[in-house]
């Protein structure tokens, strides 16, 4: 199937023909074992703070220190730094908070972004030029160039300390729009021609025909979306100084200036627990996560 | 009511509706036009546009926050900025940041590309592991590697301490802690370039290679000198723009690890902008920082879209 929408699919075909190539001879055997050796110690260096992290949540403090190397595993220790953590500070709050403002910005950007795509990419409509150069211009801009205005604006609103000051600066997605509207570009026009005629609304032409053939460029999305605001600091470390409102990053900070490096153990359950979630995800959606990358190059 | 439908309505019985409908549907549609693209614009405005208005009007005063009165200042703050040392050493580490991490970053990722390329079995289980860093909280991830790095308590240290080396000061020695945060930086980047490689490698078409072949192109060395590199120079651009605006923003590191120390060592630029803005609420002299930001974002952003849209239209 080669519908303009599905070009990686293309990519990896020619990656299958490309791999049956079968080695042959010692040179290549040769070369075969030292490409693995080099990945593997890479892996190996890649992986370090994941196993460092995972191997000292497992440890007595005191083994922690004299004996930071050995595998033995206390799983009854283990289980107190989890449960510790999650005691020490709300852990709870900050992974509730995590979810309630990554969700709500996502749902927010998908309904925002979604709408000015589809304008932009099949409507005729005056200022439509002008309306995509600013898109193309804020795509450029990180957040940190409006953050003293709004900073200032929401402080003056009294809004500091809510889930709406850490949600607003991401209403709006340029790079969701910029996105969308390449996607919806490629959508046939004389299908939305006749569905016109037909009596459709542009919203039920939305809904129902462009949406669900963008369903990859929509997850691509959202998992890139969910993952940057996951593991955002700077916004929330400006407009919260509340416990309740901490998201898991601020969180872990906190969490790591109470405990002063004392008692490493908890330390890293903690850094554990506020990095599952997001691995868990990508584990589980690791095509989509690899495609939406590759689907747009941009970050 | 208008030309064409008036003219129209002579010649047949049928085209004036359709005309009709056409101009109807038509009007209806860029009114939906607007209603949809309505929200996007009007948050457009607010968040990115305005507030960029309302910087460079305040990098213009000597607001700061709490004050009752601000006046305006013109050029001072921009003259302050240019005679602050502390700004120049800003800048020098952000450079010095960028220049590890980009070079870094991407020349593993493309080396790990082709190596990880060339895998059947186990490419899948390499993408994952080299991708974990990117979806890994960096907070989080960052007071790992501190603990990994401590200089008393370490790992890493006391593995060096027990095959008689020095300790070595990963974020306490001055020479050291950027050259350690950059550390991070490329860990944490590899995986994201390594897959935009692993995408630019797949397309390019086995014929090529096999064509080459017959011309004489042979063994490993030569096929990539003269046939992967050329074909991935595009990729390979956009890469490393790409890691460029990334490491620009080099800012959550900073303030979880070093918090601009030790001695100013690792004080970069968003991190200043961030002291003054947020900590010391010198408005003004921020706004002015965050301008200074911007151009350079800008700068890297012109490359990038130019090179984008070329990318888009072949």
């Amino acid at each position: 199937m080669a519908t303009p929408f599905r070009s990686s699919n293309a990519d990896s075909d020619v990656l299958l023909n490309k791999a049956k190539t079968t080695p042959a001879g010692g040179a290549r055997l040769f070369k075969r074992i030292g490409a693995h050796t080099a990945l593997l110690i890479m892996a190996a260096i890649v992986l370090l703070p994941f196993i460092w992290m995972l191997m000292t949540s497992l440890k007595d403090p005191t083994e922690i220190f004299d004996t930071p190397f050995s595998l033995r595993f206390d799983w009854e220790k283990g289980v107190e730094n989890y449960i510790g953590a999650f005691n020490a500070v709300p852990m709870i709050t900050f992974m509730i908070n995590g979810t309630v403002v990554v969700l709500g910005i996502l749902m927010v950007q998908l309904v925002t972004s979604i709408g000015a795509a589809y304008a932009l990419a099949k409507i005729e409509f005056r200022g439509k030029s002008i309306l995509f150069a600013f898109v193309v211009f804020a795509l450029c801009i990180p957040v940190q160039v409006p953050a003293l205005p709004l900073y200032l604006g929401l402080a003056n609103l009294g809004l500091l300390n809510t889930y709406f000051a850490l949600m607003f600066p991401w209403f709006l997605s340029a790079f969701a729009i910029f996105l969308f509207r390449q996607f919806f570009k490629s959508f046939p026009d004389e299908i939305i021609s006749a569905a016109r005629l037909d009596g459709f609304t542009e919203f039920e032409i939305v809904t129902r025909l462009v949406l669900p053939s963008a369903k990859p460029a929509i997850a691509a999305f959202s998992i890139f979306s969910i993952t940057a605001h996951w593991n955002d600091l700077y916004w929330p470390l400006i407009v919260i100084n509340t416990v309740d409102y901490m998201t898991p990053p601020l969180g872990m900070m906190y969490f790591r200036d109470a405990e002063a490096g004392t008692n490493y153990g908890m330390l890293m359950a903690a850094a554990a627990i506020i990095t599952t979630p997001l691995l868990l995800m990508f584990l589980f959606a690791q095509r989509q996560f690899i495609q939406g990358i590759t689907m747009t190059g941009f970050k | 009511m208008n030309e064409v439908s008036d003219t129209a309505r002579f010649s047949t019985m049928e085209e004036p509706n359709i005309v009709e409908i056409r101009r109807i549907i038509q009007k209806r549609a860029s009114i939906t036009g607007y209603a949809f693209a309505f929200p996007a614009t009007l948050l457009l405005a607010v968040i990115i546009l305005l507030p960029i208005a309302i910087v460079i009007f305040l990098s213009a005063t000597d607001y700061t926050l709490g004050a009752l009165n601000w006046s305006f200042v013109g050029l001072t703050n921009y003259e302050k900025l240019l005679s602050d040392a502390v700004f120049w050493r800003s800048i020098k580490n952000t450079f010095l940041y960028v220049v590890i991490v980009v070079p870094g970053s991407v020349g593993l990722a493309f080396l790990l590309a082709l190596l990880v390329h060339e895998r059947v079995h186990t490419k899948r289980l390499y993408e994952i592991i080299f991708f974990l860093p990117v979806t890994g909280t960096l907070v989080a991830m960052a007071i790992v590697w501190q603990f990994l790095l401590h200089s008393r308590v370490g790992p890493v240290n006391l593995l060096l301490l027990e095959n008689g080396f020095e300790r070595i000061g990963f974020f306490t020695d001055p020479n050291l802690a950027m050259i350690s945060l950059a550390m991070i930086g490329i860990w944490q980047l590899i995986g994201f370039n390594l897959i935009l490689f692993l995408a630019g490698l797949a397309a390019i078409p086995k014929d090529i290679y096999d064509a080459a072949a017959l011309d004489g192109v042979d063994g490993g060395i030569d096929k990539l000198a003269r046939i992967t590199w050329p074909l991935l120079g595009p990729t390979t651009m956009f890469v490393t723009i790409t890691t460029s605006i990334t490491a620009f923003q080099v800012f959550d590191t900073v303030a979880v690890l070093t918090k601009g120390g030790p001695r100013g060592s690792t004080d970069v630029l968003l991190y200043q902008a961030y002291l003054e803005g947020f900590q010391y609420f010198e408005i003004g002299y921020a706004a002015c920082l965050t301008l200074v930001f911007l151009t350079f974002i800008l700068l890297l952003s012109l490359v990038q879209v130019r090179f984008f849209d070329k990318r888009v239209h072949y």
